[in-house]
């Protein structure tokens, strides 16, 4: 459970402490505390700046890095959990794959906080299968695609999230249409489907923060160029692009279980949701009067970006209904946590069993 | 073929069965609880349920049994066979030949009848038409059809009851005890009354039918022994459930395929009975059918990761989809336990059929250099042990462990001694706390601290800011950081080799029978140890005593060295086209591999003693 950003067992609420002292957060760590090793990526990569919005959202939150494992597949965008929470526990998968090993891991431990990030590739085309499959079980976490409709670390083919007819240097025509991973996850039945933009950081924070107060599977596609192999002005993938393209359906503020509502936002503009921990985040309505809360409009929103090439940003489809694989399975201690006298069953119960096996 | 083991008389007293028998056939000596039992139906009819009480019906009678079933891969309608031995000697390997045949499946019913052994009983369905008669066989029609409409109004059941009816009679023809035939579909249908008694009520009339219109002629005969109290009779899957239930399994994914099907339903039968917690009622445990077996694994490796004992079970192509994960559970040091019930491959192959050819397939599972440590049960009661010690060896030595059973070993019924309650706690592996990791100065996840090639390793969710690292399949040094340096990775292989000699000092020995003066040495794995056996008496009423070593685990150890340097000739017996353990046994010992000779069949049955003792004579006369 989180409770106004901090992490506890059992999930009983620890009394916030508001506000913090400066250059701490609530639960007293200091932003390099949320730092990882140096990264590796091209300078100016979108996934970098990615991963500075994690470090942020969770300093701000006050999670406690041992809370929160980090999961990733295989790309440019899954080496990057290397580059931020290096207190956290990390488990970089196979191509495709991190969806399995994240379910294992945290249905293992059901009470950590699992925060994923996978590529368009990763996630677009050889893992598409598992991630249709973990939102369909609702697996509580975050999943983050940093889609730069190409294979970075292959070096540039394209990838599903691709626009058709695009053209690149060393991959030549793309013949083929999309994949829309936002829609994808709205068919899948994803409670929490957003869409950002790595050149947005305001964004990507508010959306991460809200994120991980969702009851299951939460999908945060983040357009995030690449800069070495797909950002010509005319890609939609590309900063340029993005900067000038970027509709946002809705702007909103974050609100801690236990926090006041403060939001700088004229009353009868806003919407208010309450998240599954007791969070709540307070909408916005911009010009698209886009509501979140409505399926068919936000699959309606996503068929129009689609078929115009429109770039819709921001909180698509929230809805906190369905219970989470943990609480589908009735889980209370974490798998990992029972020893010898709860896993192994008594001597008189194999002596009963054998008995009616004459 | 080469022995006549039914032809021998016995002293115990042969009850009257039916009216008295005058023909030709009458004076041959009976023939007591040494001979085998084929039933001919198609899938799908019940015949399942009938067969299965006819064997613990046999086997509460103390007669030691076995039962192969011979399915197709098919919903219904489609020939299957089911034979019982009974042997009154123990021997409970399949047999080649069928003394009692009873077809139901006009489809079948030719073969069948030219299948059946000499002087043996051919007991069918009325309305088939049959060729021109043997002179050789005794010949029972029974009106299945007629008695099935008289005892189950729903037209829909009959072809249910009509299993019954051949069960009926057949206990009337033989001698079987009516009383254990009805204990036996008490054990069936779990106590209900209900199936117990209008199956019953079937089972009852056929015999009174039988008792009535049959006259004996054949010299077949059932009859009370002792020769199985204190046995249990189970099939290896259900075994394996119960055994990782008691190894304290805490995970499993999996995804449905013949023949594992079945290990993955006990574990959904018995997890919610013995694996509630007291204090909470909620399940210490959680089993997820997966999307596939690549998911499967992926989500094994992430629960071994994290700390939870988790389990897997598949076949031969589900293992070809674990490959890859399979690869980063052994570089990344993961504890994972995977079932393999071997089918019948390459491709779909036969799928409702057994093999063992999966060996080389899993012991080097993976791309690059890697190598896994892989149980081989070789009865029901090693696959309960080796269920819960599996746990223990992956999270000692926090790699894969495979476990090698087989579809006859799996889904087939075998006698066993009742399972040990496992006597050793629970080894749990190098694992540090949040307390002994701030102790650790500079905790190293990949580090050979204690010299036998395994390191400590963290849980996620350890309290300690020392405790993470990043799990990869990339390059690593020793504190789990990305690392292409020649050195790094050349020390890091080392290691995991020094990790596999680890392993092969903690994997269960070979079993081993030493025969004074044998120079004939026998090697063998898993299911085909009855037909081993048996082949060994076999060879050696004919003047070749043989040694025996049933191999238990790979790699191999310095047992199978010795076993091969006292030999003169040693034969590898497996059921696979390719002699794959053959293979492995001539790379273990390469100055013995000129020693070492394949005795290697695969027809999608059960190897036979027969077959074994055919084949080794045959080598050994001819070279
Ligand atoms: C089974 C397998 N096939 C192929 C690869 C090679 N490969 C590595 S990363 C990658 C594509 C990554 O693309 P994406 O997920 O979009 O990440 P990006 O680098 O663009 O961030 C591929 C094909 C692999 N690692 N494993
Ligand atoms: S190749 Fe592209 S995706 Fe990979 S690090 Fe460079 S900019 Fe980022
Ligand atoms: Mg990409």
């Amino acid at each position: 459970m989180i409770t106004n950003g901090t992490l506890t067992d059992n999930g009983t609420a620890a009394k916030p402490t508001f506000p913090a002292k400066p250059g701490v957060n609530i639960i007293g760590l200091t932003k390099s505390d949320y730092k990882g090793l140096e990264s590796t990526l091209c300078n100016g990569c979108g996934h970098d700046s990615i991963s500075s919005q994690i470090i942020t959202a969770c300093y701000e939150l006050g999670l406690k890095p041992e809370r929160i494992v980090k999961f990733s597949g295989i790309g440019c965008s899954s080496k990057s959990p290397a580059y931020f929470l290096s207190r956290s526990f990390g488990f970089n998968a196979l191509h495709g794959r991190m969806p399995s090993v994240a379910q294992g891991a945290l249905m293992a431990n059901h009470t950590l906080l699992g925060l994923g990030v996978s590529g368009d590739g990763d996630t677009g085309s050889i893992g598409l299968g598992q991630f249709m499959h973990l939102i369909r079980r609702n697996l509580r976490m975050v999943y983050i695609i940093e889609n730069n409709g190409v294979y970075g670390l292959t070096k540039g083919q394209f990838s599903a999230t691709a626009d058709i007819g695009q053209e690149l240097k060393y991959a030549g025509r793309n013949e083929f249409p999309p994949i829309d991973l936002c829609r994808a996850a709205i068919i899948a039945d994803c409670g929490f489907v957003a869409r950002s933009f790595a050149g947005d950081p305001k964004q990507v924070i508010a959306l991460l923060k809200a994120a991980f107060s969702h009851r299951g599977t939460a999908v945060i596609d983040i357009i995030s160029p690449c800069v070495t192999f797909n950002n010509r002005d005319d890609s939609t993938k590309s900063y340029s692009w993005g900067r000038a393209h970027d509709e946002r359906v809705n702007d909103f503020g974050f609100v801690m279980s236990q926090e006041e509502i403060i939001v700088d936002y004229a009353e009868g503009e806003t919407k208010e949701v309450e998240l599954f921990d007791g969070s709540k985040i307070v909408l916005k309505k911009l010009d698209s009067s886009h509501d979140p809360t409505d399926k068919q409009a936000a699959l309606r929103l996503l068929t129009k970006a689609h078929d115009e090439q429109l770039f819709v940003t921001g909180l698509l489809y929230i809805n906190g209904d369905r219970p989470n694989l943990a609480e589908t399975y009735g889980l209370v201690k974490p798998l990992a946590s029972y020893q010898q006298d709860k896993l192994r069953p008594s001597r008189e119960s194999l002596q009963k069993i054998m008995a009616g096996m004459f | 073929m080469i022995r006549d083991y039914t032809l021998e008389s016995t002293t115990d007293s042969i009850p009257q069965v039916g009216q008295a028998a005058k023909s030709a056939f009458a004076n041959r000596a009976p023939i007591v609880n040494d001979f085998s039992i084929t039933v001919a139906t198609k899938n799908g009819s019940g015949s399942q349920t009938s067969n299965a009480v006819l064997l613990r019906a046999l086997f509460k009678m103390g007669i030691p049994v076995s039962g192969k079933n011979i399915f197709p891969s098919n919903i219904q309608g489609r020939p299957t066979w089911y034979t019982i031995r009974l042997s009154k000697d123990g021997y409970i390997a399949r047999r080649e030949t069928t003394e009692i045949m009873i077809v139901l499946n006009p489809e079948t019913a030719l073969e069948d009848h030219q299948n059946t052994a000499p002087g043996g009983v051919f007991m069918y369905a009325d309305d088939i038409t049959l060729p021109a008669r043997r002179s050789d066989l005794h010949y029972y029609p029974i009106p299945v059809k007629e008695l099935a409409r008289t005892y189950e109004a729903d037209p829909k059941l009959r072809t249910y009851v009509a299993n019954m009816v051949y069960v009926g009679a057949i206990a009337q023809l033989l001698g079987i005890d009516l009383n254990e035939i009805e204990a036996a579909l008490k054990f069936h249908f779990k106590g209900k009354t209900k199936p117990v008694e209008s199956n019953m009520q079937v089972v009852r009339a056929a015999a009174a039918w039988a008792a009535e219109h049959l006259v004996k002629t054949d010299p077949y005969h059932v009859v009370r022994m002792d020769k199985t109290r204190g046995l249990i009779m189970i099939d290896g899957n259900t075994a394996a459930a119960l055994g990782a239930i008691y190894g304290g399994v805490s995970f499993v994914a999996w995804y449905p395929i013949t023949p594992a099907t079945s290990l993955a339903d006990a574990l959904n039968e018995y997890l919610p009975k013995l694996r509630i917690d007291p204090e909470t009622g909620a399940p210490t445990y959680a089993v997820i059918q997966a999307e596939d077996e690549l998911a499967a694994l992926g989500m094994v490796l992430g629960a071994g990761w994290a700390g939870a004992r988790a389990m897997t079970s598949t076949s031969g192509p589900g293992i070809s989809l674990m490959a890859e994960f399979t690869g980063l559970g052994y570089f990344a040091e993961i504890p994972a336990v995977i079932w393999d019930i071997q089918r019948v491959g390459p491709a779909t192959g036969l799928p409702t059929r057994v093999s063992q050819g999966d060996i080389i397939a899993v012991y080097w599972l993976g791309h690059g250099d890697t190598k896994h440590p892989v149980l081989l049960p070789g009865s029901v009661y090693e696959c309960f042990e080796f269920g819960w010690r599996a746990f223990d060896l992956a999270e000692r030595l926090q790699t894969p462990i495979f476990v090698l059973s087989d579809l006859d070993l799996g889904m087939n019924q075998w006698m066993s001694r009742p399972f040990d309650y496992p006597e050793e706690p629970m080894d749990r592996g190098k694992v540090l706390t949040a307390e002994q990791v701030n102790a650790t100065k500079g905790f190293a996840r990949y580090k050979d601290v204690d010299g036998d090639g395994i390191g400590w390793r963290t849980l996620p969710g350890t309290d300690s800011p020392f405790a993470a690292y990043f799990t990869r399949g990339s390059g690593h040094n020793e504190r789990a950081l990305l690392s292409e340096r020649p050195e790094d990775w050349e020390n890091n292989m080392d290691r995991l080799a020094r990790k596999f000699e680890t392993a092969r000092k903690l994997m269960p020995r070979p079993v081993i029978e030493l025969t004074d003066g044998a120079e004939v040495g026998i090697i063998g794995f898993g299911s085909t140890d009855p037909a081993i056996q048996e082949a060994r008496a076999m060879l050696a009423a004919r003047g070749i005593p043989t040694s025996y070593l049933r191999l238990r685990a790979l790699p191999m150890n310095d047992d199978v060295t010795m076993f091969l340097a006292g030999h003169q000739r040693i034969y590898v017996v497996e059921m696979n086209s390719d002699a794959q353990l053959c293979q492995l046994v001539r790379l273990h010992s390469p100055k013995d591999a000129t020693k070492v000779r394949p005795a290697n069949h695969s027809d999608g049955l059960p190897l036979t003693a027969d077959w074994v003792y055919q084949e080794i004579l045959y080598q050994e006369t001819r070279y």
